[in-house]
């Protein structure tokens, strides 16, 4: 599995078709949306009427669908050059038998007779005023010094890594570093894996920046029409993006899909300027990343604490035999038990318990739910997730059953958390961290309960304690406690 | 290196005798969990449309036929125009996300997934000719491919273009009212000869089964002995 690294190559693409620029009265709006973008032809449809007579000036070139320099086909939107990736159809548009790519297939076909479009005429600029800061909070020490980095890298084009503990308000950190940006009329996207953190950050934004447009971009999104000096957008979406960002921010750096997935990365590479600036954000940076740092490639910036100034919960690591075999014989592993009765006693406690697999995740359910008769589970493919953790939040449901599905993201007043088989492979450092993340995070109830449940200690376990104790350890001599 | 046709996940790999001497379909597959959210239809079903008669409510249900097909049957105009329908699997969720990525994303190879069952089923049914259900001009230029077709093809059937389309397909924005009784959607190409005929048509799904009667009726009336279809899923 590759890991994210900030030296991954863009991908190659065909080269450009464009005639000499002629002078001529082209379209403003398609020169806004489609500067920095290469769509196909069905994703400019209010457009094709004018499509031919600014092709025909030198305004907008395309490029070839698929690119084949030696058989081997690579993806001009996606960069998916995995061969099992590509099929073969009867085309009836270019009445061939024509190749496609799959990796990026929801988006909408490409395939060897589609033509990716761009903009060649001159670029949109993007305003420069009307972009000021309506946030009139204040950050913490930590978040300041982090802050005043940020904007350094937008000032310098620079990359930075923002290593930001679970709850260390991550999000107001990036205000003052794009109000630079959108002040000296860059664009900026805010790249995060999930549709459900594109849609709760674009509200914060809004409010943020009252002035500026802002895009919200996902799948199924009806603002794709929008350009958006400021972008939102789920990871998938830079596939559409070339050549356009001053400032790509990308959320959640160490997470499914871009720890996984080339052709994210690439994409991600793809959409940004030559020269931009780039601000990575994790709480739970991957080993390539801190090698980066270590070895000076990467700047960085660490806030150890969370923003209520308190340190993180550190997880307790309980054994309790073979878990498997007794989920089986249809009994709940007795230090289990204990946990899960104390918290549907005292004062109904909402929690969440980790499994490893949604398989043995389903065959535990009704025991739990013997224990009390409301308790759920979610997993990645549940239609009703979100709507389950909402009835978790406001108490309709005493606790979850759950999958790695929700390690990130969460954020519920007074929760506690299990993890049951922590030794599974499932359940990496980062994946603990994240899991032990949810808990204490309200200035409120800053504190709560985390317990690795195991059949066999992991390295993992104890990488994830460690690091949650350097972190709260860090905090406490940087004097960001109490 | 296998993988699965909808998921991406990679196949285990089960040895076999058949795959030890080298014998494995070279055809590409669903995984376990995929073919799992494939719902097949068995047991009791409509004689007509191979709806599955035993989660249906007992007052949809007429002897052996269900009351849509009762109701198609009873109008003299309809009776028997149809000779046979039989669907695969029941238009669940898993379908619904599948035949969407097929059909409007343009996911073509999946098709291929259903190859056996479709050639399986191909072979319970009677037939000279099959015909695909067409497209409009703008939608086939749209999705760059005939989902009928591909299903005929990927079963070594060479379609016969006997039918072509006179209205739009906006078929999910109608109620079941005006898509059954609106006036035909099909006409037959000039020239066709399916004078006594046994004609196969296939389409992705059956939902009311008034495409596929429109469809039958035309070649019925240019002078086809008797239509059967196959559908992947039954609504």
């Amino acid at each position: 599995m590759p890991i994210y690294s900030s030296q991954t190559a863009p991908f190659e693409l065909s080269s450009i078709t464009r005639n000499p620029l002629t002078p001529f009265n082209f379209s403003p709006e398609l020169q806004k949306y489609l500067t920095g973008r290469t769509l196909l032809l069905d994703e400019l449809a209010v457009f094709h009427e004018m499509l031919e007579e600014h092709i025909a000036h030198g305004y907008v070139g395309w490029y070839q669908g698929l690119h084949d320099p030696n058989g081997k086909y690579t993806c001009g939107r996606c960069g998916n050059k995995a061969k099992h990736l590509f099929a073969e159809f009867p085309c009836s548009r270019c009445g061939n038998s024509c190749v496609y790519c799959r990796n990026c297939i929801m988006m909408g076909r490409v395939s060897s007779c589609s033509k990716l479009y761009t903009w060649t005429g001159p670029h949109y600029e993007f305003s420069h005023k009307q972009n000021s800061l309506a946030w009139t909070g204040t950050l913490s020490e930590a978040q300041a010094a982090a802050s005043q980095k940020a904007i350094e890298a937008v000032e310098q084009n620079n990359e930075l890594l923002v290593w930001a503990v679970c709850g260390a308000g991550k999000t107001e950190i990036l205000f003052q570093a794009i109000e630079k940006a959108l002040q000296t009329g860059k664009r900026i996207c805010l790249a995060t894996p999930r549709t459900d953190v594109v849609l709760e950050l674009v509200p914060r934004f809004r409010k943020a920046f009252p002035q500026t447009e802002i895009a919200a971009l996902y799948g199924g999104s009806d603002e794709r029409n929008l350009a958006g000096q400021l972008i939102i957008s789920t990871t998938h979406q830079l596939f559409r993006f070339q050549d356009a960002l001053d400032v790509l921010i990308i959320d959640e750096v160490d997470a499914f899909p871009y720890s996984a997935d080339y052709s994210l990365q690439a994409a991600s590479q793809k959409s940004r300027k030559h020269i931009s600036s780039r601000i990575y954000l994790t709480a739970t940076p991957s080993a390539a990343l801190k090698n980066e740092v270590k070895s000076g490639k990467l700047e960085s910036t660490i806030i150890p604490a969370r923003f209520h100034r308190n340190p993180i919960p550190l997880p307790r690591i309980v054994w309790c035999g073979n878990w498997e075999k007794s989920l089986r014989k249809k009994r709940i592993p007795k230090k289990l038990l204990n946990w899960i009765s104390f918290r549907l006693q005292n004062n109904s406690i909402p929690f969440l318990i980790f499994f490893p697999t949604i398989k043995i995740m389903e065959l535990a359910l009704p025991l739990f739910q013997s224990l009390h008769e409301d308790i759920a589970a979610v997993h990645a493919e549940d239609p009703n997730r979100k709507e389950t953790v909402v009835s978790l939040r406001e108490g309709r449901v005493p606790g979850l059953l759950t999958t790695t599905i929700l390690e990130r993201g969460v954020t519920i007043p007074r929760l506690e958390v299990a993890v049951l088989g922590a030794e599974s492979l499932i359940f990496t450092e980062s994946a603990l961290v994240q899991i032990a993340g949810r808990v204490g995070r309200k200035a409120d109830f800053p504190t709560g309960n985390v317990t690795f449940f195991h059949y066999g200690k992991t390295e993992a376990m104890l990488a994830a304690v460690r690091h949650i104790r350097t972190m709260n350890k860090h905090a406490e001599e940087r004097g960001l406690f109490g | 290196m296998k993988y699965c046709l909808y998921c991406g996940n990679q196949l285990e790999n089960n040895i076999t005798w058949v795959s030890i001497l080298g014998r494995e379909s070279k055809d590409p597959s669903f995984c376990e969990e995929c073919t799992a959210g494939l719902e097949k239809i068995s047991g009791e079903r409509c004689k007509v449309c191979s709806r599955s008669l035993d989660r249906l409510d007992e007052s949809f249900i007429i002897e052996d036929l269900c009351l849509d097909c009762h109701r198609w049957e009873r109008e003299p105009e309809w009776q028997r125009v149809l000779n046979k329908n039989l669907s695969l699997y029941t238009y669940n969720d898993f379908l619904k996300d599948l035949i969407a990525r097929f059909k409007y994303r343009g996911d073509y190879i999946l098709i291929k997934g259903f190859k056996k069952m479709l050639f399986e089923v191909s072979k319970q049914l009677t037939f000279d000719i099959a015909v695909p259900i067409p497209l409009s001009s703008e939608r086939l230029l749209e999705r760059g491919f005939n989902q009928s077709e591909a299903g005929l093809i990927t079963i070594g059937l060479d379609p016969v273009h006997a039918l072509t389309r006179i209205h739009s397909e906006k078929q999910s924005k109608k109620t079941r009212h005006e898509r059954i009784q609106h006036e035909q959607v099909f006409s037959i190409v000039s020239g066709m000869d399916i004078q006594g005929k046994r004609v196969l048509i296939l389409d992705d799904i059956y939902t009311t089964g008034s495409t596929l009667r429109h469809a039958a009726k035309m070649l019925k009336e240019a002078g086809a002995e008797e239509v059967s279809s196959i559908t992947l899923a039954r609504g």
